[in-house]
C-alpha cells in the first residue's frame, strides 16, 4: 500500500524513513519519499513553456485578446492569494477588495507626484502589506465567520477613510498620469506583462512558500487545525504571515487593475467593491480550495462565464455565485480537486508521497523491463 | 440642543439597528451560522413588502404581517435545504453557501429590479409625521414606533426564548443538539423554526428600513449587514440584550458624527466598532470572553 501524505512530515533523509527500511536490507526495501508519484521535471517545463507562451502572445495576436487576458490574470493573482488564506491558513476573508484598492492607491499617490505608475508597482504590494499588519491585529480577534464580516467591516471602513481625502480624489477618484501613450497597443501590451509577472510571482510565490517550512505548517492547519496547535505548531505566526503576504498579491493586483483603468475609482464598481472578493473567492471555490492548480482552473471558468454573460449585466456574477454554492455542496474539492483525487495527478506538487517497499520493487521492475 | 438631538435621534435610529441584528443574533446563537447573506434577505422583504402592495392594493401597514409570512416561510424553506445542507458541511461551506447567495441576491435584484431605490409607504402620513419638543428637536413618529417595535421585538424574544416551552426546545437545541435529539427534538426542525423566527424579524427590519429611507440592491450588504455586525459586535456575541445596547451605541456614534461633520457620519460607527474590537472584543455587556 502506498500512503499519500500532504501533512506528512517524513523526508527521504529523515531517520524515522530510514529506520522503516532497515529490517530490509536490500535496496528496494527502502520506503522512499519523494514529491510526487511522477516526475515534476515535466510539469516544471510545462509551467515554464506556458509562461513563455503567454509573454509571447502581444507579439501573435490582438490586442483585445491581450486585454481580457489582462482581466484574467488580475483576477488569477486575486484567487491564488484568497486561496492561500482560506484554503491553507482557514482565514475565510471578505474584505480582501481593501488591499486591492489600497494598492491603487498607492499607485495613485507616488503618480501624483511624477512616479510611472509602472514603477510604483512595487510600493502597491510593500504599502498594502504594511497597511495590513494593523488590520491583522484588530481581525485576529476574531474566528471563522466573525472573522469573515470583521474583515467586511473594515474594508468598508478603510474605504471611507480614504474617500474623506479631497486631495486623491475624494468619492470620485482620479486619473493617473503619465499613461497617455500615444501608442495606446504598447500601453496595453506592456499592462499585460506587468499582469502576468504579478500572476506568475503569485502563484510562484503560493508555491515555493507551501513548499517551505511555513507550508508544512500552512499544511497542517488546513487539515487539522486542533491537532497542529496541540503538536506545538505556531498556528497564529503562520496565519498573520499568510494574511500579510496576501494581502501584499491583492495589493499588486490593485496596482495593475489601477495600470489598466488608466485611473482609480473607489466607488460602486471601483477598487472597494466587494465584488472583487466575490469573484476570487468563487474562482477558488469552483477550481479546488487548498490547491494551487485550483485557483487557475477556476480562474478559466470564471473567464469563460465573464466572457459569454457580460453583455447580460449582472448575469455572469448570478451564474458564478450558483455555481459556487452548488460546487462547495456537491464537490467540495472543486473541479481540480475532484480531478486530482480520482487521478492523482499533481502537477505543482507541495507534499510528499511515501513509496512503499513494495511499490517501489514493481516499478523498478518495471523500468528494468521496459 | 443640537447634541441632545444628535443623541435622541442617536438613539431612536439605534433601535432600527438593533432590528437589524436580530436575527442575526439569533441565528448565530441557536444554529452557529453567520448569516453573510442577513442583509440581503432583508432587502428581498423591503422588495416583497413593495411588491405585495403594488399588487394587491391593500393598506400600506397591512402588507407588514404578510412580508414576515411569507420571509418566515422561507425561512424555514432556506434552513432545511441549503443552509442545513451546509451546516453538514462544515463552517467553511456555510460561509461559502451564505456568501454565495448574498452576491446571487443582490445582483438578481439588480437584474430584475434595476438599481433604482425604491420606498415603502412613501408620502403616507404615519411616515412623514412628526412631533416637536421646543423649538430645535424635531421626532419623526416612524423612528419612535420602529424603537418600540425593536424594543418589543427583542424583549419578547428573549422571554419567548427564556419561558416558553417551544423556547426552551430552541436553547435545549443549541446547547446540545445530540443530546436534544436523543430526547426526542428534531433538530433540524427546530432550526427550521428558529430560522423562520429570525427571518420574520429580517422581514420587519427590510420593510421598516424601507420606510424610513429606500432600499436598493446594494442596501442589503453595504447597510444592513455590515450594521447589523456592528451592532451585534458592540453589544456582544449571542445577547439579544446587549443587541439593544449595541444597536442604540452604534445609533448615536452616527448621530454624534455627523453633527461634527456630515460626511463622517458612517466612519463614526466604524470607529466605534474597532475601539470596541481593540478594548472589549467580547462586547459592552458580555461578561466571559469570546472563545
Amino acid at each position: 500500500m502506498s500512503v499519500t501524505t500532504d501533512s506528512g512530515p517524513f523526508r527521504g533523509d529523515d531517520p524515522r524513513v530510514r529506520a522503516m527500511g532497515e529490517g530490509g536490507g536490500r535496496d528496494g526495501e527502502f520506503p522512499r519519499v519523494t514529491r510526487s508519484r511522477r516526475n515534476t521535471l515535466w510539469s516544471g517545463i510545462g509551467a515554464l513553456v506556458v509562461v513563455v507562451i503567454f509573454a509571447t502572445l502581444p507579439y501573435t495576436t490582438q490586442p483585445g485578446v491581450w486585454a481580457i487576458l489582462t482581466q484574467g490574470l488580475i483576477i488569477l493573482t486575486l484567487a491564488s492569494m484568497w486561496n492561500l488564506l482560506a484554503g491553507y491558513a482557514g482565514l475565510v476573508s471578505v474584505g480582501q477588495q481593501v488591499f486591492l484598492g489600497l494598492g491603487a492607491y498607492f499607485i495613485l499617490i507616488p503618480n501624483m507626484h511624477g512616479v510611472s505608475p509602472f514603477a510604483a508597482l512595487p510600493l502597491a504590494a510593500i504599502g498594502a502589506a504594511v497597511v495590513a499588519i494593523p488590520l491583522w491585529w484588530l481581525v485576529s480577534r476574531l474566528r471563522t465567520a466573525y472573522f469573515a464580516i470583521a474583515t467586511w467591516v473594515l474594508a468598508s471602513a478603510v474605504a471611507l477613510f480614504v474617500q474623506q481625502f479631497q486631495s486623491i480624489g475624494g468619492g470620485t477618484g482620479m486619473p493617473l498620469q503619465g499613461l497617455q501613450w500615444a501608442d495606446t497597443n504598447l500601453l496595453s501590451a506592456d499592462t499585460y506583462w506587468v499582469a502576468l509577472a504579478v500572476a506568475v510571482l503569485a502563484i510562484g510565490g503560493t508555491y515555493l512558500l507551501l513548499r517551505s517550512r511555513v507550508g508544512l505548517v500552512l499544511t497542517a492547519i488546513r487539515d487539522d487545525e486542533r491537532a497542529a496547535r496541540s503538536s506545538g505548531v505556531r498556528v497564529g505566526f503562520a496565519r498573520a504571515l499568510v494574511f500579510i503576504v496576501a494581502a501584499a498579491g491583492c495589493g499588486a493586483a490593485g496596482g495593475v487593475l489601477a495600470i489598466q483603468q488608466v485611473a482609480v475609482s473607489p466607488g460602486a464598481g471601483g477598487v472597494f467593491d466587494i465584488t472583487w472578493t466575490a469573484e476570487m473567492a468563487f474562482a477558488v471555490i469552483i477550481g479546488g480550495l487548498g490547491t494551487i492548480e485550483g485557483p487557475i482552473v477556476g480562474t478559466v471558468v470564471y473567464m469563460v462565464l465573464f466572457e459569454t454573460l457580460q453583455h447580460y449585466n449582472a448575469w455572469y456574477l448570478i451564474i458564478l455565485g450558483l455555481v459556487a454554492i452548488g460546487v462547495t455542496l456537491f464537490a467540495r474539492r472543486g473541479l481540480w480537486g475532484t480531478v486530482e483525487e480520482k487521478f492523482g495527478i499533481r502537477l505543482l506538487p507541495t507534499g510528499y508521497y511515501l513509496w512503499s517497499p513494495a511499490e517501489r520493487r514493481r516499478r523498478i521492475g518495471r523500468a528494468d523491463r521496459g | 440642543m443640537a447634541w441632545v438631538n444628535a443623541i435622541i435621534q442617536g438613539i431612536l435610529t439605534g433601535g432600527l439597528y438593533a432590528l437589524f441584528a436580530c436575527g442575526l443574533s439569533l441565528m448565530f446563537g441557536v444554529m452557529r451560522v453567520v448569516n453573510l447573506a442577513h442583509g440581503d434577505l432583508a432587502t428581498v422583504a423591503g422588495y416583497i413588502g413593495v411588491g405585495v402592495i403594488a399588487a394587491i392594493h391593500v393598506p400600506f401597514l397591512w402588507s407588514i404581517p404578510i412580508v414576515v409570512v411569507i420571509m418566515a416561510l422561507l425561512g424555514y424553506v432556506l434552513q432545511r435545504t441549503l443552509i442545513q445542507a451546509a451546516i453538514n458541511r462544515g463552517d467553511l461551506t456555510t460561509l461559502i453557501v451564505t456568501f454565495g447567495l448574498s452576491m446571487v441576491i443582490e445582483n438578481g435584484l439588480l437584474q430584475f429590479f434595476t438599481a433604482n431605490s425604491r420606498g415603502i409607504g412613501v408620502n403616507q402620513s404615519i411616515i412623514t409625521d412628526s412631533f416637536s419638543i421646543g423649538s430645535q428637536i424635531q421626532i419623526a413618529w416612524l423612528d419612535v414606533i420602529i424603537f418600540v417595535l425593536a424594543v418589543v421585538v427583542l424583549l419578547g424574544l428573549q422571554y419567548y426564548l427564556s419561558s416558553t416551552k417551544y423556547g426552551r426546545l430552541i436553547r435545549a437545541v443549541a446547547d446540545d443538539r445530540e443530546a436534544a435529539q436523543l430526547s426526542g427534538a428534531d433538530y433540524r426542525h427546530v432550526f427550521g423554526i428558529a430560522a423562520a423566527i429570525a427571518f420574520g424579524t429580517v422581514a420587519l427590519a427590510g420593510t421598516a428600513y424601507g420606510m424610513t429611507t429606500t432600499i436598493d440592491p446594494t442596501t442589503g450588504t453595504q447597510t444592513i449587514l455590515l450594521f447589523a455586525f456592528a451592532a451585534v459586535v458592540i453589544g456582544g456575541l449571542g445577547s439579544l440584550w446587549g443587541t439593544l445596547v449595541g444597536g442604540i451605541v452604534l445609533g448615536v456614534a452616527q448621530e454624534i458624527g455627523a453633527q461634527i461633520n456630515l460626511s463622517w457620519e458612517l466612519l463614526a460607527g466604524y470607529v466605534i466598532f474597532l475601539v470596541v474590537l481593540i478594548v472589549r472584543p467580547q462586547g459592552l455587556t458580555s461578561r466571559r470572553a469570546q472563545s
